[in-house]
């Protein structure tokens, strides 16, 4: 028999079921991350969070507040760095190479050219003053780009995919609604064509139309980029619309995993049942 | 060819909170051939749709094996890693349930067409393709493009099933397919079933009426009430 190894989530975790290794999918994982430990101070955030991302997957993490399941963005998006773990992207010369342990300017370059981020507050990912193509310029100087026409063309072509009106590309994010500036930051986040996309509570805090909008937008847009995703919400119904596994995160590590219905529909884990039958009540 | 070789299959829910277990079965062995037809029967909760579930693994199994020759290489259900169920899933395997789950804002016609894109047909050519099983069906064109939530439940039965259907997967499960249908439908659904079934297609399934597939069932498989 084949060892068990467990293909996503905590090594420890009680509840783990017992699976092979792949066999049938044969590529790399392009998001490879072992060992997670985050403290801060003596409040431990993040421990044993063991995550793996194909190209084109999107893969869901739940919990309640203050789960981790935040710090794991924030470790994955390389703005902060762990206390211990690693992080492999399957990219051209970094394939074997723990990327919290590159230097802040190369980390710096990484993030900015293959990882795009979208937070639920868009204080945090956008200039307010600015347009919202300048929002998107921003990040193409950051990567280098310098000609006007480049950049105003990619503004363009990444608010249109991001089903922004065009007509109002030049208005600050301040002037606009909350799903247009969702919107916003999704452009910036894919202006690049990022090769892993983070997603923290992209539509929480939208009202219920503009939400099932926005929804419809991130699952057309990952099938036509084929990122690797990470969406991080509390809400189950956006969990199960949009991703095809889901962790399962409580007190700072994963206690459950596995494809997204069987979480929804047969879990395994007490907080887990907890979790979903708190939403059908 | 064995396709399908299960087990020992056992599903034992327990609720934590309750402290309580139930089984739904136990020491359930069966093979299937390629291109076999297997009827799931036996009393209401006794188990049927549970053990399509496991084998599809939306339920997690809790022991036994079931091995599947798949054309990538021989593979076990019960224990398979998640992104290899994920691509049988999109590659090999069907389910056809007897609830659709519709997507905010998109149309009953995208919905059908999705499956074919997925595994990267032209979007037109998928639409197209879409069109016609979307008539074969009965429903009408002046509701292709509306959003499926708001459709009759035998509506969204037969998108649900124009899904599971519209590429012919190697092993197909059917729950309770024929629930809500009108006589045209269930009609299409049987000629497609019989087609699928002469180009080799393996299927398991629950029917709530045998006498509507009676000419497909190759063989019966009967679920007896488990001991707790």
């Amino acid at each position: 028999m084949m060892p068990a190894t467990s293909t996503t989530g905590a090594i420890s975790s009680p509840i783990q079921t017992l699976l092979d290794p792949p066999r049938l999918v044969t590529r790399r994982p392009l998001l490879q991350t072992d060992g997670l430990l985050k403290r801060y101070g003596r409040v431990t955030a993040v421990q044993d969070v063991e995550l793996r991302v194909y190209p084109g997957e999107m893969v869901g993490i739940v919990g309640e507040s203050g789960s981790g399941k935040s710090t794991v963005l924030r470790l994955l998006n390389l703005q902060e760095l762990p206390d211990e773990g690693s992080l492999i992207l399957d990219l051209p010369g970094y394939a074997e190479t723990n990327l919290f342990a590159l230097d802040r300017f190369q980390r710096r370059m990484i993030q900015c050219q293959h990882i795009g981020i979208v937070y639920q507050n868009p204080y945090l990912g956008l200039r307010m003053q600015t347009s919202s193509s300048g929002n998107i310029a921003e990040r193409l100087i950051m990567a280098g780009e310098r000609t006007f026409q480049t950049m105003r063309q990619v503004a363009r072509e990444s608010l249109d995919a991001s089903e922004f009106p065009l007509e109002r590309m030049d208005d600050a994010p301040w002037q606009l609604s909350g799903g247009m500036q969702q919107r916003v930051q999704l452009a910036r986040a894919i202006a690049l064509r990022p090769l892993v996309l983070l997603l923290d509570e992209p539509t929480t805090g939208l009202d219920v139309s503009v939400q099932a909008l926005v929804l419809d937008t991130l699952k057309h847009l990952q099938h036509e980029l084929q990122p690797a995703t990470v969406l991080v919400s509390h809400d189950l119904g956006v969990i199960r619309t949009l991703t095809d596994r889901a962790l399962v995160m409580r007190h700072g590590r994963v206690v459950e995993h596995g494809l997204t219905d069987q979480i929804l529909d047969d879990p395994q884990h007490p907080y887990t049942q907890q979790l979903v039958h708190a939403r059908l009540s | 060819m064995t396709l399908l070789d299960v087990q020992g299959y056992q599903k034992q829910f327990v609720i934590h909170q309750s402290g309580r277990q139930f089984t739904a079965f136990r020491g359930l062995s069966f093979r299937l051939a390629a291109g076999e037809f297997l009827v799931v029967t036996g009393a209401n909760g006794i188990g049927k749709s549970t053990l399509l579930r496991c084998l599809y693994r939306t339920y997690v199994p809790s022991g036994g094996s079931a091995h599947y020759a798949s054309l990538a290489g021989p593979i076990d259900l019960v224990r398979a890693a998640e992104v290899d169920i994920l691509w049988l899933r999109k590659t090999e395997i069907g389910h056809a349930t007897q609830f659709l789950r519709p997507r905010p804002r998109v149309s009953a016609l995208e919905l059908a067409a999705e499956p074919l894109i997925r595994i990267g047909t032209d979007p037109h050519e998928a639409r197209d393709v879409a069109c016609t099983w979307l008539a074969a069906f009965g429903l009408k064109p002046d509701i292709w493009h509306a959003y499926p939530s708001t459709f009759s439940g035998g509506e969204q039965q037969k998108l649900n099933l124009i899904r599971a259907l519209i590429h012919p997967p190697r092993l197909l499960l059917l729950d309770e397919p024929t629930s809500a249908l009108d006589r045209q439908a269930r009609a299409t659904l049987v000629a497609r079933l019989q087609e699928l079934k002469d180009q080799g297609v393996t299927m398991i399934g629950v029917f709530h009426d045998l006498d509507v597939i009676r000419t497909l069932i190759d063989r019966e498989l009967y679920l007896r009430h488990v001991d707790q």
